[in-house]
């Protein structure tokens, strides 16, 4: 094993706009989109029949076909089909912690370049057999004989039919995501006005950044989209607040406008050693130095727990607030310490939680063990060019889409320093810290 | 003595008839059971006024929250407050108006001492206006103020004094089971609220309400501060591990609930009734494991007697025994008067008049006497029985100081209509009446005001002294 630690260069990425569930990408599956997002990567940095250190990928949502679903999308790209790949599956964390898997593989030198990327596509998805139906045929098929057989089929029932249909639910809380960021806002306190207030600015930001042309070398039109579908140019707070409640009763606060829809999409990003960057004459957007993924106890004592005494119970997508300080105290860094922040807006909601969290003392005492909160960031710097709530959020795909944008914006600023916080279910979370500028090693 | 009303209108069909009808519907009492957590629920604690300045009492009631092991929630934009709550090493829930989501809350605290102008009580509304339609069935109230003697201006006097006009109010409007209280906290006394917190969050008080309670200010006793009784290492289930107390008209009633709790608190009781109530004060002796002391409390010898059974010591003396003799007065004989004197007030001062002689009582020593409603409002037909229970809140104002001197204490408890035999015995209407008019809207049971008594002689009470305490479920009577 060599003994040095390499910089970790992101020199790009790509995706293909993201679409609203049932609409622009209905008949796609997550091969295609898989591939199109990695196509339009290869034409752009020239990687046609490359031989690559690797390709990590995966999705939330997958069909049982879709065994190896990274290595088999691989074989439709241009790249050299010896490329080895693999799947990676960390629900909403998926996209970033792939990017944290092939860096740290270059970082020790076990290979020189690679692509993380992700895909999700809640339009095609994977529809089971009804699991009594399927116990009844693994049963039938374990029968030697045809009279057993035969009689096994007198126990088929109308109901066996219906399928089972994913559904966006905690296993351990039978609560949707958006039920569970329901109580998160309501734990913390989260008024619908300062959700909407980040909904819209999502919106008009992304927009913005459409305009100035910023999205111009992160995207490959798919499917006759060239824009995220989901974006509203034209959204404002007076809009937003006429939507209804959809999680949290009648007198929640999330509305369709600030929690992210369901999408379609796929996008990956270029990592590459120094070297590697520098002998192909590729500029290096910037560095991925730190990262640090956490997870919260979000089903606490009871029912689902694991019984070890009495537990409190943590915000399902309140992981990241504890990701963070151990990043930042291992970095040596603080909160404030940062240009740009790029916070996964799963939930405008969740965005919020977070940033109180950090800002509150009792938080920062009681569950991060800190004597003073983090403190509060400069808004001005958070998703200057839009979030999840515009772009929407394909799972898999956010994490290799927010890389992209914060390397490339990392790079406009010159020297300057930015991070990453995604939410995911199960009660995870993943952060990163990329750099721009600076000596190259 | 069971109160048939309360438990037809607790069940579906009677709440839907008194409901149809616009009959009041009181709801059943919570109440302590032995190894309950001080409160089910969420504290929503508050400080009001006083922006920039140090709050020691904000500090001490955070503390004293946390050490009762309450699940605390404050403000989303009390900054101050959560950095006190962090400050002291504790958890609390965030609360915002402006989403409630679906936070209920058990108490809500609020800290008004800081109110120090007229145009600052608009904190009252601030906290409680979006918090009242979240408190939880027998839900509870405390507005913390300053005592008038520590008020150094007239308009921080004013404010302060406007706090109670606010609490007893808000106990009218509440229902559901839920009390409000005013506790006025002197400097002395922000390290001694541990035990008087504990009783007002705990169903211990659940027939008390609209009251306000003095801590400190002067005349605090032993036991207050952790210093002085060691709250800290204080054993909050078995309070009175190691301690005598004398009760007075122990056999039945209040009397015998107030045995039992104090008992059941570790106290080793020493129950005192006429030898002609024998039978029952011995039953109640010997399942309290206990002793019995068949005395006549009049009698003239029962002073020396009892300071002779004590001269080991003696922590708590409750003055329970007392009697009615009801006429009024232009029908009333003399003997009917004195008797009645003699028997609820005078023998009182002779027994403690001994017993601190003989230095019985020890420092830390607690008395506590049973006055009556009827001793603040005054009753017709009652006239010798009112006079005497006003006097022992005369006894109870005067000996404070006094008995402050030797680390002791001295506190009385006025309960209103309490379910005994003696209240089953009334007319229906006056009964109903009894029951209905209060807050609460219905009867109170003897062990409510045993559980008060019990608060007021607590070890760790020693800043509570001087205090008369309603045990009326806020009675419209003399409130």
């Amino acid at each position: 094993m060599s003994a040095s630690v390499r910089r970790v260069a992101v020199l790009g990425g790509n995706r293909i706009p993201f679409a609203r569930s049932n609409s622009a990408y209905a008949q796609a599956s997550n091969h295609d989109m898989l591939v199109a997002a990695l196509d339009g990567l290869i034409v752009r940095y020239g990687l046609d029949g490359e031989l690559l250190g690797e390709v990590a990928a995966g999705a939330v949502l997958k069909h049982p076909r879709d065994r190896d679903l990274t290595r088999e999308a691989l074989l439709s790209t241009r790249l050299a089909p010896q490329t080895p790949a693999y799947d990676v599956q960390q629900a909403c964390g998926t996209g970033l912690e792939a990017v944290i898997l092939v860096a740290n593989k270059i970082a020790l030198g076990q290979i020189d370049v690679g692509i993380a990327g992700g895909v999700d596509t809640t339009s095609d998805a994977p529809l089971a057999l009804n699991e009594s139906l399927r116990k009844l045929l693994m049963e039938a098929n374990r029968t030697p004989d045809a009279k057993g057989r035969l009689r096994l089929l007198t126990r088929l029932r109308p109901s066996q039919i219906v399928p089972e249909i994913p559904r966006n639910v905690e296993p351990r809380t039978g609560l949707s995501m958006g039920e569970h960021c329901a109580l998160m806002a309501g734990e913390w306190g989260i008024a619908r006005a300062e959700q909407d207030e980040l909904a819209a600015r999502s919106h008009q930001r992304m927009a913005a950044a459409y305009e100035q042309g910023f999205f111009a070398d992160l995207l490959t039109p798919y499917a006759g989209l060239e824009r995220d579908q989901n974006l509203r140019a034209d959204s404002t707070v007076e809009k937003l607040a006429k939507l209804r409640p959809v999680f949290g009763g009648p007198d929640g606060t999330m509305t369709a406008g600030n929690s992210t829809p369901l999408s379609d999409g796929a996008s990956a990003v270029l990592l590459a050693s120094e070297e590697w960057a520098r002998e192909r004459e590729l500029p290096v957007l910037a560095y991925l130095t730190h990262a640090q993924t956490a997870a919260v106890d979000h089903v606490g004592a009871g029912a689902g727990g694991n019984g070890n005494g009495p537990r409190k119970r943590e915000g399902l997508l309140m992981a990241p607030a504890y990701a963070m300080p151990r990043m930042l105290d291992r970095a040596g860094l603080a909160l404030g310490d940062f240009d740009l922040y790029e916070i996964h807006e799963a939930f405008a909601a969740q965005v919020l939680c977070t940033l109180r969290a950090w800002e509150d003392p009792v938080f920062c005492r009681e569950r991060l063990g800190r004597e003073q909160p983090l403190g509060a960031i400069d808004r001005e710097r958070l998703n200057v060019h839009g979030g999840s709530l515009a772009a929407g959020h394909p799972f898999a795909a956010t994490g290799g889409r927010i890389v992209a944008s914060l390397a490339k914006a990392l790079r406009e600023r010159g020297s300057a320093r930015g991070v990453v916080s995604v939410c995911a279910a199960a009660g995870q979370g993943v952060v990163a810290v990329l750099e721009s500028g600076g000596q190259p090693a | 003595m069971s109160d048939r009303y309360v438990t037809l209108v607790n069940t579906r069909p009677g709440g839907m008839l008194a409901r149809r009808v616009g009959l009041p519907r009181p709801v059943a009492l919570e109440r302590y059971r032995p190894g309950e957590p001080v409160i089910r629920g969420r504290v929503l604690v508050g400080g009001a006024g006083g922006e920039g300045v140090a709050r020691p009492l904000l500090d001490a009631l955070v503390g004293a929250l946390g050490e009762a092991g309450c699940e605390l929630a404050t403000s989303v934009d009390d900054e101050r407050l959560r950095a006190v709550v962090a400050q002291a090493g504790l958890d609390a829930t965030v609360f915002n108006g402006e989403a409630p989501g679906e936070q209920r809350f058990k108490a809500l605290v609020l800290d008004a001492s800081g109110i120090a102008d007229s145009s600052e009580l608009v904190a009252l509304h601030a906290f409680f206006h979006p918090t009242v339609r979240r408190l939880e069935r027998c839900g509870r109230v405390i507005v913390l103020g300053r005592p008038a003697g520590e008020c150094t201006s007239v308009r921080q006097q004013t404010a302060q004094r406007a706090l109670e006009g606010f609490t007893r109010s808000l106990g009218k409007e509440l229902g559901g089971g839920s009390t409000v209280q005013l506790v006025l906290v002197g400097a002395d006394a922000h390290d001694g609220m541990a035990s008087t917190l504990r009783f007002l969050l705990s169903p211990r008080s659940a027939y008390v309400s609209g009251q306000v309670i003095r801590l400190g200010g002067g005349h605090a006793g032993a036991g207050g501060a952790p210093e002085d009784a060691g709250a800290g290492q204080i054993d909050w289930e078995r309070p009175y591990g190691g301690r005598t107390a004398l009760v007075t008209g122990a056999s039945r009633g209040i009397g015998e609930a107030i045995a039992t709790t104090l008992a059941r608190e570790g106290a080793h009781v020493v129950g005192l009734d006429v030898p002609a109530l024998s039978g029952e004060l011995q039953s109640v002796s010997a399942r309290l494991g206990g002793e019995a002391l068949e005395l006549d409390i009049t009698a003239p010898e029962a002073p020396a007697l009892l300071a002779e059974r004590f001269a080991d010591g003696l922590d708590v003396v409750v003055h329970n025994a007392g009697v009615t003799r009801d006429r009024t007065l232009a029908k009333m004989p003399r003997e009917r008067w004195s008797e009645l004197i003699d028997i609820n007030l005078s023998s009182q001062e002779r027994i403690d008049d001994a017993l601190l002689a003989a230095g019985a009582l020890e420092a830390g020593g607690r008395i506590v006497c049973v006055s009556s409603m009827s001793g603040i409002a005054g009753n017709a037909g009652q006239t010798n029985y009112a006079t005497s229970k006003a006097g022992v809140i005369g006894r109870v104002q005067a000996l404070a100081p006094v008995l402050a001197e030797r680390g002791a204490t001295i506190n009385a408890v006025a309960p209103g209509f309490i379910e005994t035999r003696m209240t089953s015995a009334m007319p229906l209407a006056i009964r109903e009446a009894g029951r209905r008019m209060s807050s609460l809207g219905q009867g109170g049971e003897p062990v409510d005001v045993a559980e008060t008594i019990a608060w007021l002689a607590h070890p760790a009470s020693g800043a509570v002294n001087g205090n008369v305490v309603r045990v009326c479920g806020q009675n419209l009577l003399g409130a």
